[in-house]
Formats: C-alpha cells, sequence, structure tokens
C-alpha cells in the first residue's frame, strides 16, 4: 500500500490586542462609555421580528481601524445588525453606538461617516458606473474635481475605468459588486460597512473581489464591519471575528483565537476503514483529546506536541488505509462548524 | 438646499431621462397632442385659454405628475436600491422634497413646453397681423395652478408610494383616485348653488381654488414628511 505521508503544522500565536466584552458582561444597565478607540459598541441589542429573535442580546465591541467580520449561516442577524448600527431599525431594547454615536439619536451623523455595500448592491443601473459613484460625491459634499479624482482613483484600481460610461445595467454581476465597493469607499469613510460582497460571484470573481478588497481596505486605514457567511474570505480580510447565530454572539476572537480556543493542533486524516472501533482506540490515546469523522474524514485533535506518526501506525494496523495526513491548527471553518453544532445541540 | 438638488439631479438622471432618445418619447407625444393636436383643433379659440381649456391641459400635467411619481419610493423599493439611498447621509426632508420637486417641475415644464408650443402653432396657422399669446391673467392661473395641481398629484403619489411594495400598486390606486377625485369635483360643481357663480368673477373662483389645492399640498406634504421614517421603509 502506497502510503503518503504530507505533515504540515501550522501553528501561529495571535498577540492581537482586541476588546471582547461577551455576552452577559457589564449586567448592571448603565451605558458603557464608548472611547474614541472604539468604532462599534453594542450592548443587549435585541430586535425581533414578530416571535423571531433577529438579533438578540448582542453585547459587542469593535475597536477602530480593525476589520471585523459577522459570520453566521443566512438569517442569522448579521444583515438586522447592520440594519441597527445604521440607524435603518429601531432596537427593541439595548443599544448601539458607532465611533461614539447613539444609532438611536445620532444615527444621520453616523451615517455620514460610513460607507456601506448592504445586501443588494443598490447601484442605479440604468445610469452610467460614473454618474454612480458622482452621486455619492455629491451626497457628500465632495467637489467636482475631487470626485472626478476618486472616480478614476477607484476605477482604475478596480480595472473599472474604460466602461465608466456604460450604464451599470449592462454590466455583469462581479463588475458591479467591484462598483458598490468603489461607492461604499467613495468618500473615504471611517467605517465601511460591507454585507456579503462576494455572494453570488462565481469563484473567479469572489477571488478578484477578495483580493481588491483586501488591498483597499489596508489603504483606506477605515473600520470594516464585514458581513459574511464565506469563512476563507474571513480568515483572508479580518482582524477580529464574531460568530452568530439565531440573533446571539456565540464567539468573538481574532480568527487564530478562535481556532486555539477550539483545542490544541489537530489532525485531519484522510483514507478509508476508519471504524467505530478504531476510533475509541484513538480515543483512547493519551495524545488524542478527541476522534470523529467528519465526511469521511478522521480528524483528530490531539494535545500538547503530539506526534502523529504512531497514531498512523496504529490505523494501518488496525486495517485502516491512510491516503493523507493533514497536521495544524483547526480552520476557522472547524471552529465555525463547531460552534454551530454546540449551539445547535 | 444642495442636498435637494443632488436628489433631483439623481432622478432627473436614473428616472426621467436614462435610456438617451427613448426617454423623450413620452414627454414628446404628450406635448405633440397638447401643444399641436389640441390647438389646431380648437383653432385660433384656443388662445383664449378658457377655463375648460385650463382644466383639460391641467388634468393632462396631472396625469404627467400620477405616471412618474408613483415610481419615487415603490420603484427604489422594487429595484434594491432604496436601502442604499437610506444608508447615506442624506437628510430624511432632502429625499422627500428633492423627489416631490422634480417630479412637479417635470409636470410643469410638460406643461410650460405645451402651452408655448400651441401658442406658436396658433400663430402659424391662424396668424394675423399682429401674433396672439394667451390672456396674461388666464396663463398666470394656469402656471400658478399647474405648479399646485402638480404637487398635489406629486405630494399623494409619494405618500402612497412610501410604504407601497410595487410601483403598480401605487399606480393602480392613484388611477382609481383620480377618478374618483374627477368624479367628485363634477359632483360638486353641480352642488354649487348658481348665486355662487353669479357673485364670484373667474378670477375670484379660481383663487378660491388655487388656496384650497394649496392647503392640500401643505397637508400632503406634511403627511409624507411625517410618516417618512427611516426605520420603517426597509420591508422585510
Amino acid at each position: 500500500m502506497a502510503l503518503w505521508f504530507r505533515i504540515e503544522y501550522f501553528v501561529s500565536r495571535s498577540t492581537t490586542s482586541i476588546v471582547a466584552v461577551l455576552n452577559g458582561a457589564s449586567r448592571d444597565g448603565r451605558e458603557r462609555i464608548c472611547m474614541p478607540e472604539l468604532a462599534i459598541g453594542t450592548e443587549h441589542l435585541t430586535r425581533s421580528f414578530g416571535s423571531v429573535k433577529a438579533v438578540d442580546d448582542l453585547t459587542l465591541e469593535v475597536p477602530a481601524g480593525s476589520v471585523f467580520g459577522f459570520l453566521g449561516p443566512n438569517g442569522a442577524g448579521k444583515t438586522t445588525t447592520i440594519h441597527l448600527l445604521l440607524g435603518l431599525l429601531e432596537a427593541a431594547s439595548g443599544y448601539a453606538r458607532v465611533f461614539g454615536l447613539n444609532c438611536r439619536t445620532h444615527a444621520d451623523q453616523i451615517r455620514a461617516r460610513t460607507g456601506a455595500l448592504l445586501e443588494f448592491s443598490g447601484l442605479y443601473e440604468r445610469m452610467s458606473a460614473e454618474d454612480n459613484l458622482d452621486l455619492f460625491g455629491r451626497i457628500h459634499h465632495m467637489s467636482a474635481p475631487d470626485r472626478h479624482a476618486r472616480t478614476k482613483e477607484l476605477m482604475v484600481h478596480l480595472d473599472l475605468w474604460d466602461r465608466r460610461k456604460d450604464s451599470v445595467g449592462t454590466w455583469s454581476r462581479g463588475m458591479k459588486q467591484k462598483l458598490a465597493v468603489a461607492r461604499a469607499l467613495f468618500h473615504h469613510p471611517a467605517l465601511i460597512v460591507l454585507d456579503e460582497p462576494t455572494s453570488g460571484l462565481d469563484p473567479v470573481a469572489a477571488a478578484a473581489l477578495r483580493d481588491d478588497l483586501a488591498i483597499l481596505v489596508k489603504s483606506e486605514s477605515a473600520t470594516v464591519f464585514l458581513n459574511t457567511h464565506n469563512l476563507a474570505e474571513a480568515e483572508r480580510l479580518c482582524t477580529l471575528v464574531g460568530v452568530i447565530r439565531k440573533g446571539k454572539l456565540l464567539a468573538l476572537g481574532s480568527p487564530d483565537e478562535l481556532r486555539f480556543k477550539q483545542g490544541g493542533p489537530r489532525a485531519e486524516i484522510i483514507g478509508l476503514g476508519f471504524t467505530d472501533d478504531l476510533l475509541a482506540r484513538l480515543r483512547g490515546r493519551p495524545e488524542v483529546s478527541g476522534a470523529e469523522l467528519r465526511s469521511g474524514h478522521l480528524l483528530l485533535t490531539l494535545r500538547g506536541d503530539a506526534r502523529v506518526g504512531p497514531l498512523v501506525s496504529l490505523i494501518v494496523r488496525q486495517g485502516g488505509e491512510v491516503e493523507e495526513v493533514r497536521k495544524g491548527a483547526a480552520s476557522l471553518e472547524d471552529v465555525f462548524l463547531t460552534l454551530m453544532e454546540e449551539e445547535r445541540s | 438646499m444642495s442636498d435637494i438638488f443632488t436628489v433631483m439631479w439623481k432622478e432627473w438622471k436614473d428616472s426621467l431621462f436614462q435610456g438617451g432618445w427613448r426617454a423623450w418619447i413620452r414627454p414628446s407625444l404628450l406635448m405633440g397632442i397638447v401643444g399641436i393636436i389640441w390647438p389646431l383643433v380648437g383653432k385660433a379659440a384656443w388662445m383664449d385659454l378658457s377655463p375648460l381649456q385650463m382644466v383639460v391641459v391641467l388634468w393632462v400635467e396631472f396625469f404627467v405628475v400620477i405616471s412618474i411619481v408613483a415610481d419615487s419610493f415603490a420603484g427604489e423599493r422594487e429595484r434594491h436600491t432604496l436601502e442604499t439611498l437610506l444608508a447615506t447621509r442624506l437628510p430624511d426632508r432632502a429625499i422627500l422634497l428633492g423627489k416631490v420637486a422634480i417630479v412637479v417641475l417635470y409636470g410643469w415644464g410638460v406643461l410650460v413646453v405645451s402651452l408655448l408650443l400651441g401658442a406658436g402653432v396658433c400663430n402659424l396657422a391662424y396668424g394675423q397681423e399682429h401674433s396672439i399669446f394667451y390672456p396674461a391673467d388666464m396663463l398666470s392661473f394656469t402656471l400658478v395652478l399647474g405648479l399646485l395641481i402638480g404637487t398635489f398629484g406629486a405630494g399623494a403619489g409619494v405618500l402612497l408610494s412610501l410604504r407601497s411594495s410595487t410601483v403598480r400598486m401605487v399606480q393602480a390606486t392613484l388611477s382609481i383616485g383620480t377618478v374618483v377625485l374627477g368624479g367628485a369635483i363634477i359632483a360638486l360643481l353641480q352642488l354649487l348653488p348658481k348665486w355662487f357663480f353669479q357673485t364670484f368673477t373667474t378670477d375670484q373662483i379660481l383663487l378660491m381654488v388655487a388656496g384650497i389645492i394649496a392647503l392640500l399640498d401643505i397637508l400632503l406634504v406634511a403627511i409624507a414628511m411625517l410618516r417618512f421614517q427611516r426605520t420603517k421603509l426597509i420591508a422585510r
């Protein structure tokens, strides 16, 4: 039997400093004073639609300058949270602040400092691309030369300049999303809100937009609030991640912190013959804290700096076939799926 | 004010004159009917701008306004642009008044061009030694009432469009409302006693009408402003 070992070991330790206040903190009812370095702060934020709690007791703090990824399945409450932050919906209870401004009473000032790409691109398809950007420059009282310069800068960067005179309705979905991103960044906002920016794009267009976002986000030095259910996107772009399901915040931290919270290093073994008996034997090993089958792959959670070699030998001795072994920290996808399962159970 | 102009600029580009020459078909047809065909049918008497002619011209303008205004919010909602517009720094008042103003100006523009066209056609077709023009008082009343009736149609349309999910729904409601309104006006005119028309001159009656419509305009726009709440405009 051909045995091919491919061992990848990647452990990174995060030293990212974040202020993470999870549900239950500060229950004295007093409003926390938002420091200037805090871009977004919510406390016990709740919003229901009929009997459904779209956002449920959400307490969250996002430091200024960070790229915050809000992860969750469809209907988790991500879009509702954005609507609450922008004053497009009223909270049933709790409060939210953006740059220290109350979202209920100072939403207009918040919107002035925010650029948003919401659930839909929101582009005026009968207008040209150039006019779409120009409109948002006018809205933010930019001078005509500034509007023109910014239009050129962003459209050239996103490779859209040659088609600036075209009606947006004639463009592909990927191009429209790029233009919507340009529009969100147009007036150099302090907060950029992106609601599933790569949703509905083909993999190539999504990857291209992700690359553009990564560069633009870095160059704009703004705070970014990114709603996504794309874990690779969050892993690529975000410095801070919140996981939400059914309106409840399940976890908050940097991607590395979340991975480490999930346990020690992991080994993913691809092969055949992973019987229940084999799993029981593996669980009985001192260096293994967990063994489970996920999509036919054997996932082992290891203790400390355990070696995988002896475990692979055990599997082979027990009649298992091993084709590939990967060792590394838990991925954000592992973290996400585990959190979803925990919450469900 | 600059925010209102921004919204008007947007509406002009997006709704009224998008798509190149095709955008000119509808207003050109209307102006052709009101500014060329009707004056040719009415001959030189068209230049009297009698109250009946005034009603017909204003009725056309009203239809122009209500056919466009339905799109103001419901259209943006249908095309998924409303949410993004509401997420900008534009004040509520600027969005609402900008949308009302552009529709009123569009309808009024159609009215003015139609009247000028009609005057030109009458002068060319029935011109005598001196050029003829509309009586100053009737023309002034037509223009003022045009603005007021346009605002009335735009205010009612925006009010309906604010919370409607489709443009078609708003258009249907406005069409029914217009028929009911027309019927009510005719019934009212028949119910008015004869002494009313003997007591007051045409100018006085037109002034009263203008005053009533102005009050209705203020009421409609005020209600629309009260109902314009961002937190209730995004459907889920």
